[in-house]
């Protein structure tokens, strides 16, 4: 073995990579915290944890200043398989390390599933309202909708991303260009005042509800309880020229915007990404109560009816705290409420494929733990009970 | 005499505890413990009213004596009679010193200067002591009527402050807003149980129970525009909006639910009980017992007050026995104060220790040990205690951590000295006993202890594993981390830490980050599974969570450390001292981020004795690295024939 390998070997090997790992981990989980006041809980997963380096902007230039999660994690795992294949010989003794660690790789694998495979989404539910798809927390989507037909709608969703980099969408189902113009992160509506002061310029739409609100810009929010609402110009061009421009936002009071074209009736509008489920919910009956004499919740839950369209389910379930419904890989569980408004349940939903690799993980762990700290506990008993025996 | 001395010292402990114990004879002729046994619904629970003083006591002005500091008995015996004089003869209250204000620009505000403040002694002893800051220098606590005059200036100020953010408040803002929170706490409380302004509530009441059905009729012919008798419309009218201001303005529900009503959550105000009236056309009977109480209270007629309490406690025991059982232990065990006389214990156990490495190891050691065993089994009665009146597992809040975590650690100290017989254990045991003690009152200066846990929460078989197994964890890991500052101190500036004493605290160390690893491993993970079953995620990168997992971490990277020969014993003693400051900042640096679905206790004011005491420990760490010359225990001069430093010192 040449002397480049050997030392390669021994650096991934060595126990002393392994603290120096533990330490850098703990720092990053450290300062993410931290950040958490700053950025929120998602940003910072995203920036510390789901990252191979954590950057920061100087200027404009992202500058990578830590190993990120990947990156302390990856290593890590290299460090526990590769030392393990290496150096570990298997006995009795040593059996409750080995369990430890392979349960340690079982976690860190499953964590990484869970950052790739995770997804999280919100209900909204109103009372004896069905409803068949869940919303993102984060991402959102500009919709057209041809409507023409009444017992169902044709969709095309353009994603954010794209009308943030204001890429014109020529799609097949659609007899006119999508031409994204503006885009706003998050803003807010105001009405505009019937009479316009002079000075204000105009609105940019020239379709829709758009010439009666105006747009005001707002800063990119990171708080946990608040969502960026985006707005954005959006032009159609058609074959024989421009239909026109329409404000569309994600705020969801605004209602889509209809309008004809070449004897169809389309919408159009900015919404929370949705996810299309193959049964609808209906909120039966929302229940809240509070502590004698106080405000504090004592409980929340809500009646369900689940109902899929081939008529295999249908059937009532009760979501209440610390009891979600698990439901075709989806766990629904009762997460907020509207204050005031009891024929309202917010439900967050989750899809988690790997949600099984933590158990295995951490129960191997436990065992190896409490075989490797029972085997130092009776070696130190027994240590202790010999030297009395010798005087005798 | 080896022997003896020992059991002397346990007897006298025992003996103390016991004397907390006892009931305390009433100082007064009326039976106030009594009254402070009353059964009354507040924050979703159902408590003695004693409870209420106490806690209310505490949050007004952070300790349960009301005194000033120009006489030196105190101004009423006990928190229950202090509550009898605000709600029956608040006149007398309000002159009581009970509202503590420490911030200056509010002081100045209130247009205090600090020639006002400031106490002027007669003698001339006191004088010199509170230069020294044994007895107080300057005022720091305020009647109603000293403040009486600046209700508008501060209800102005506290309308500024209060669309602030918690996390971003101003030291005056945060004061502003908890002296308007305690005037209304302290308003609530004066309109709990008669109408304000009313000297004879009493008289009201009979005359308002005769006239009431004439009232009502009268009333309705108002309404009706018939002929009235326009006198008796007024006087109802009246009273009637005394019983809404006191219905309205009080959070005490002292009326329990009627005879038949099963419902445990019909309890209501006096004055909703009183508003009643003018559809049953009878006054409710609490609330007329607790006037009767109120004019024999004013007009110092002590047996009626008895008799009184007698009846009005046989007639509501016949529906509520068990619950009035409960509130009854509550009272005894509020008198008690359990934890106080552990605290005292763990200190006294501390000096006890201290002093046995210094001379008679063995009597003083021993002597350590049983009274840090009795102040143990104290808080352990004390938490046994608290978990039966509130049907809960040990830790449900901020404060009962504190008292778990000492708990906890104290019963690993005390299987440690029985161990190694060496005083450590006791010596640690006084210190993380005591410390925890005192946070935990800190944290109770907040209001009453034992709240209501919130629906999230609310699952009994995860507060009595996740939180049970976690907690642990952040005892074992504070044991490890205080061993390793009794190495580190003995070491350097004492010549008691001999090689026997070092090994034997390594291996304690040592044994102790083991059982700290597996606690603080398995409760995160318990956590994970409980946020797995609960919201569909395993693991959410949660500041509480991220503080669990940085605690496993950071003992892992000392046993690994440890495996690695990249650390010896001081190397290890250090890195212990770190996990103090990890788990401190777990504890309590998590919840004051504010953001998170744990954040359950925000508390501002902790924040600097928590950065206190993380510097405090990078000082101990500090302190570990100096050179082995010059630790005393180490230095010894290579004199008639003694190895020299280096070797005296092997392995550190």
């Amino acid at each position: 073995m040449s002397e480049l390998i050997r030392q390669f070997r021994n650096f991934f090997v060595s126990l002393r990579l392994t603290v120096v790992l533990l330490v850098l981990g703990m720092i990053l989980v450290f300062a993410a915290t931290l950040d958490q006041v700053n950025l929120g809980i998602w940003a910072v997963q995203e920036k510390y944890f789901r990252s191979f380096f954590v950057l920061w902007n100087v200027g404009d230039i992202p500058v990578p200043v830590f190993p990120g999660g990947y990156f302390v994690g990856g290593l890590l795992l290299i460090n526990l398989t590769v030392s393990h294949l290496y150096r570990f010989k298997f006995t009795l003794r040593k059996s409750g390390i080995f369990l430890t660690h392979v349960g340690l790789i079982l976690l860190l694998l499953g964590e990484l599933f869970t950052g790739l495979l995770q997804e999280d989404y919100s209900m909204r539910l109103e009372q004896n309202v069905p409803k068949n798809y869940s919303e993102s927390f984060r991402e959102n989507e500009l919709v057209v909708l041809d409507v023409t037909d009444s017992q169902f709608d044709d969709v095309v969703s353009v994603p954010e991303e794209r009308v943030a980099r204001a890429e014109a969408i020529q799609h097949p189902k659609l007899p006119f260009r999508v031409v994204p113009k503006e885009y706003y992160p998050n803003s807010a509506l105001q009405n505009r005042p019937e009479t316009e002061a002079p000075g204000n310029a105009p609105s940019k739409a020239t379709q829709g509800i758009g010439q009666r609100v105006r747009l005001v810009p707002l800063p990119i929010t990171y708080k946990q309880n608040e969502r960026n609402i985006p707005a954005a110009f959006v032009e159609l061009v058609g074959s024989s020229g421009s239909l026109g421009t329409w404000l569309v936002s994600a705020d969801p009071r605004l209602p889509n915007q209809r309008f004809e074209h070449a004897g169809r009736t389309y919408e159009i509008a900015m919404r929370f990404l949705r996810t299309y489920k193959p049964f609808e919910l209906t909120l039966l009956k929302f229940s809240h109560d509070r502590y004698a004499g106080t405000e504090i919740p004592k409980n929340f839950s809500s009646n369900i009816r689940l109902k899929t369209p081939d008529g295999q389910d249908d059937r009532e379930v009760l979501i209440y705290m610390n009891n979600p419904l698990r439901y075709s890989g989806l766990t629904f569980y009762q997460a907020s409420f509207e204050p005031g408004n009891d024929k309202v349940t917010i439900l967050q939903v989750v899809r988690n494929p790997s949600w099984l690799v933590p158990y295995i993980a951490c129960s191997l762990m436990t065992f190896g733990l409490l075989i490797q700290f029972g085997i130092h506990l009776f070696a130190f008993v027994g240590k202790r009970r010999a030297p009395r025996a010798l005087p005798a | 005499m080896k022997k003896l001395i020992p059991l002397l010292v346990l007897a006298a402990t025992v003996f103390y505890v016991a004397r907390t114990l006892m009931p305390v004879p009433e100082a007064s002729a009326f039976k106030i413990a009594a009254f402070g046994e009353l059964p009354v619904l507040v924050n979703g629970r159902i408590k003695p009213l004693d409870t209420v003083a106490r806690s209310s006591l505490l949050q007004l002005q952070g300790r349960q004596r009301v005194s000033s500091p120009l006489v030196s008995a105190p101004i009423v015996a006990t928190p229950s009679e202090w509550l009898l004089e605000v709600v029956f003869r608040p006149e007398k209250a309000d002159t009581f010193p009970t509202f503590q204000i420490d911030n200056p620009d509010l002081l100045a505000l209130l247009g205090k200067t600090e020639d006002d403040i400031k106490i002027k002694y007669e003698k001339t002893a006191l004088k010199v002591l509170s230069v020294f800051g044994f007895v107080p220098s300057h005022f720091r606590r305020f009647s109603l009527r000293d403040l009486t005059p600046h209700i508008g200036t501060i209800q102005e100020q506290a309308k500024l402050a209060d669309p602030i953010e918690a996390a971003v408040r101003t030291p005056f803002q945060r004061a502003v807003l908890q002296l308007y929170g305690n005037l209304v706490h302290y308003q609530r409380l004066r309109h709990a149980l008669v109408a304000p302004g009313r000297t004879d509530f009493l008289g009201d009441l009979l005359k308002f129970q005769d006239n009431v059905v004439a009232g009502v009729a009268a009333v309705r012919a108002k309404q009706a525009g018939q002929e009235h008798d326009a006198a008796l419309v007024s006087t109802m009218t009246e009273i009637g909006e005394s019983f809404v201001i006191m219905a309205e303005s009080t959070n005490l529900l002292v009326i329990p639910p009627d005879a038949g009503n099963s419902d445990p959550t019909a309890w209501k105000p006096a004055g909703a009980a009183l508003l009643e009236t003018f559809r049953t056309g009878r006054v409710n009977s609490g609330a007329l017992a607790y006037a009767g109480l109120a004019h024999a209270w004013r007009n110092n007629q002590p047996e009626q007050f008895n008799k009184l309490i007698e009846l009005y406690r046989a007639e509501i025991g016949k529906r509520l026995e068990p619950q009035l059982t409960k509130v009854g232990a509550e009272k005894r065990f509020n008198v008690a104060q359990p934890f106080y006389s552990s605290m005292t214990l763990y200190a006294v156990a501390l000096f006890v220790g201290l002093f046995s490495w210094l001379l008679w190891p063995d009597v003083l050691g021993r002597s350590a040990f049983w009274i840090t065993a009795v102040a143990w089994l104290v808080a352990t009665g004390g938490m046994a205690m608290r978990m039966w009146i509130e049907g809960r597992p040990p830790v449900t809040n901020l404060y009962s951590s504190a008292l778990f975590v000492g708990w906890g650690a104290v019963g690993l100290c005390l299987i440690l000295e029985q161990i190694y017989k060496n005083a450590i254990g006791s010596v640690a045991a006084g210190v993380i006993g005591f410390s925890t003690l005192l946070i935990a009152h800190h944290l109770s200066l907040s209001g009453d202890t034992m709240e209501m846990m919130r629906a999230v929460l609310d699952s009994n078989f995860w507060l009595a594993t996740h939180v049970i197994v976690v907690t642990a964890g952040y005892s074992a890991t504070f044991l490890a981390g205080f061993l390793g500052i009794i190495y580190i101190l003995r070491g350097l500036f004492t010549r008691t830490l001999d090689s026997v004493t070092a090994d034997a605290l390594t291996r304690m160390v040592y044994g102790i980050i083991c059982f700290a690893t597996l606690f603080s491993f398995v409760g995160t993970i318990l956590g994970g599974i409980w946020a797995d079953q609960s919201w569909g995620r395993f693991w959410g990168w949660d500041p509480k969570e991220n503080g669990a997992l940085i605690i496993v971490i950071w003992n892992a990277v000392i046993l690994h450390a440890r495996w690695g020969g990249m650390i010896k014993q001081r190397g290890l003693m250090n890195l212990a001292i770190g996990g103090n400051i990890v788990t401190s900042w777990s504890w309590f640096g998590t919840n004051m981020l504010g953001v998170g679905l744990h954040s359950y206790g925000f508390t501002d004011a902790a924040f600097v004795a928590l950065s206190g005491f993380v510097l405090s420990q990078i000082a101990f760490i500090g302190l570990g690295c100096l050179p082995l010359s010059l630790w005393r225990s180490f230095n010894r001069r290579p004199a008639a024939g003694q190895p020299d430093a280096a070797a005296a010192a092997p392995g550190r």
